[in-house]
């Protein structure tokens, strides 16, 4: 089982994205002024500097925009992990979130730019909070 | 040319060791500063503006007053990773120009080396933010986020491991030529001090795909000093004066639909040139901010030496050599990849700058009349800082 980094609070604005994967869903913002996307979680619209914004709830799924490997990473959670990925994922509501791609033999062959992925909740060891990562679909 | 010619580095030094162990951040960066002036021709009472990244043990800034027992009048203590020299540098362009102080001192100390900082492979501390919250449960080191920017510019321009890798060689090159790289390389243990060919690029090891280890900056300790004057106090200097003529400043970041294969050299860029009245292609020497070779490679397009997407077929044929003839030369003290990088490498840049406009240089450029520095603060796929300073002979 994987054992992430957890988010850690009091943190205001990514409290409500958090609390969204406990669950299950993979929430974002957007301005009810300009509707702009908002991602990563802010108290205002960085288009408009309004603060009227509301959160949605991806149907999770996107393409991954980029990615690389990590073949050495000392923090805890990961030393032990082999070989993994991490990726910019553009979702399909046109929101860029950071995440890895999972469920692939071998990352480095099986993970390319332009591929369709779908979001997971990812249980964790230690903590509350499961992480939401992608899967080819 | 049109441009200002109002304030000019006139003392310099760089701490020649890399491994420095029992030897303090804050000692290096009094040392730097004791030896910038005295390259000079100055004292230390002269010095009355203070530029600080906020380096050093004692948290720089309001503490370096201090700690130099100075009393500047004019404080600065930007801090933007390791574009800091670059924007502070522009800062005192300015406020020299405005009347504001006479002689400013930047300085730099740092032993990363000795305290066995993983800076591209640790993990980031530091409380909870809107963003680390966002980011710490996937694991993305420094290295995978540059590499996540190589990985990209591949795709959309197929730029190949062999053309990113006559950067490594360009550098490596350099640094055989300063002995003090040369030393950097050996007391750090580089598996071999010697001249590199891309197939030893594409050879070493993978770090985070698909950045191999020789396309990725050391970990050293070190540091250094320059000391900026107005035009009246730069007469009457030991050394030539090297005129900053130009300044520009950028930001960028992750935004959704966003190209990260743009940097914030794009916006600092165009704003340095224009202020100078002076175009890429009269560059002699290209001081760009080495911490990766995908680096170098965004910048270069990002600065306007070639177009976006197209620095794979300019740097090949190893124009960026000091001796290619084409020109421009790139990092000729050997760069973050060959000769330190103790963290924040911006001031490097600026030092190796003037001592090519000063004839002073290992790798010299014969005749060199203008300089780019251009420092990368930041993480180049995430949020970072551009700053460029462009510098003039005497």
């Amino acid at each position: 089982m994987a054992n992430r980094p957890q988010p850690r609070f009091p943190e205001p604005h990514t409290e409500p994205f958090w609390e969204g994967a406990q669950q299950g869903e993979l929430r974002y913002q957007k301005c009810n002024d300009c509707d702009d996307v908002v991602f990563y979680p802010r108290h205002h619209c960085p288009a408009c500097g309004c603060n009227n914004l509301d959160w949605h709830v991806s149907a999770g799924e996107g393409t991954v925009y980029t990615f690389s490997v990590v073949r050495q990473n000392r923090m805890p959670g990961f030393i032990d992990l082999g070989a993994y990925s991490v990726a910019y994922i553009d979702l399909d509501e046109g929101f860029r979130m950071m995440s890895s791609v999972v469920g692939v033999d071998n990352p480095t062959e099986d993970i390319h730019i332009g591929q369709r992925v779908r979001v997971e909740f990812e249980d964790q060891e230690e903590g509350d909070y499961p992480i939401p990562v992608f899967r080819p679909i | 040319m049109a441009q200002e010619r109002a304030a000019a580095i006139v003392g310099i030094h760089e701490y020649p060791l890399r491994v420095a162990p029992g030897v303090s951040a804050m000692n290096v960066k009094v040392d730097s500063i004791r030896a910038a002036l005295d390259d000079a021709g100055l004292k230390w009472s002269d010095i009355d503006a203070i530029y600080d990244a906020q380096d050093g043990e004692a948290g720089g800034g309001l503490q370096l007053a201090a700690y130099l027992g100075l009393r500047p009048t004019v404080l600065d203590t930007t801090q933007v990773g390791g574009s800091s020299y670059e924007f502070q540098a522009a800062h005192a362009m300015r406020d020299i120009a405005a009347g504001k102080c006479n002689v400013a001192v930047l300085s730099y100390g740092s032993t990363s080396a000795s305290n066995r900082v993983a800076i591209g492979t640790g993990g980031r501390g530091g409380p909870a933010t809107w963003a680390t919250n966002m980011e710490a449960p996937f694991g993305a080191t420094l290295i995978a986020n540059y590499a996540m920017v190589k990985q990209r510019h591949q795709f959309e321009y197929g730029t190949t491991d062999e053309q990113f890798a006559g950067i490594s060689v360009a550098t490596r090159h350099h640094a055989m030529r300063n002995p003090e790289a040369v030393k950097a390389m050996t007391d750090l243990q580089f598996v071999g001090v010697n001249e590199i060919t891309p197939q030893d690029v594409l050879d070493s090891r993978i770090v985070a795909d698909p950045l191999h280890l020789l396309e990725c900056c050391m970990i050293s300790d070190g540091g250094g000093a320059l000391i900026i004057a107005s035009a009246d106090v730069a007469r009457d200097c030991k050394k030539p004066p090297v005129w900053l003529i130009g300044g520009g400043e950028g930001t960028k970041y992750r935004e959704n639909g966003g190209d990260i294969t743009t940097s914030a050299g794009a916006q600092s860029g165009p704003i340095a040139f224009a202020e100078a009245g002076v175009t890429p292609d009269e560059i002699d020497i290209a001081m760009i901010y080495d911490s990766f070779t995908i680096t170098v490679a965004v910048c270069l397009e990002d600065l306007g030496f070639c177009p976006k997407g197209e620095v794979g077929a300019y740097v090949e044929g190893g124009r960026l050599a000091f001796d290619s003839g084409e020109g421009p030369a790139l990092n000729t003290d050997g760069g973050g990849l060959s000769s330190n990088h103790p963290g924040m490498r911006g001031i490097f840049l600026l030092l190796e700058s003037a001592r090519q406009l000063r004839g002073e240089s290992t790798s010299q450029v014969p005749d060199a009349q203008l300089a780019v520095a251009h420092g990368n603060g930041g993480l180049l796929g995430g949020t970072h800082t551009g700053g460029t300073v462009i510098l003039a002979k005497d």
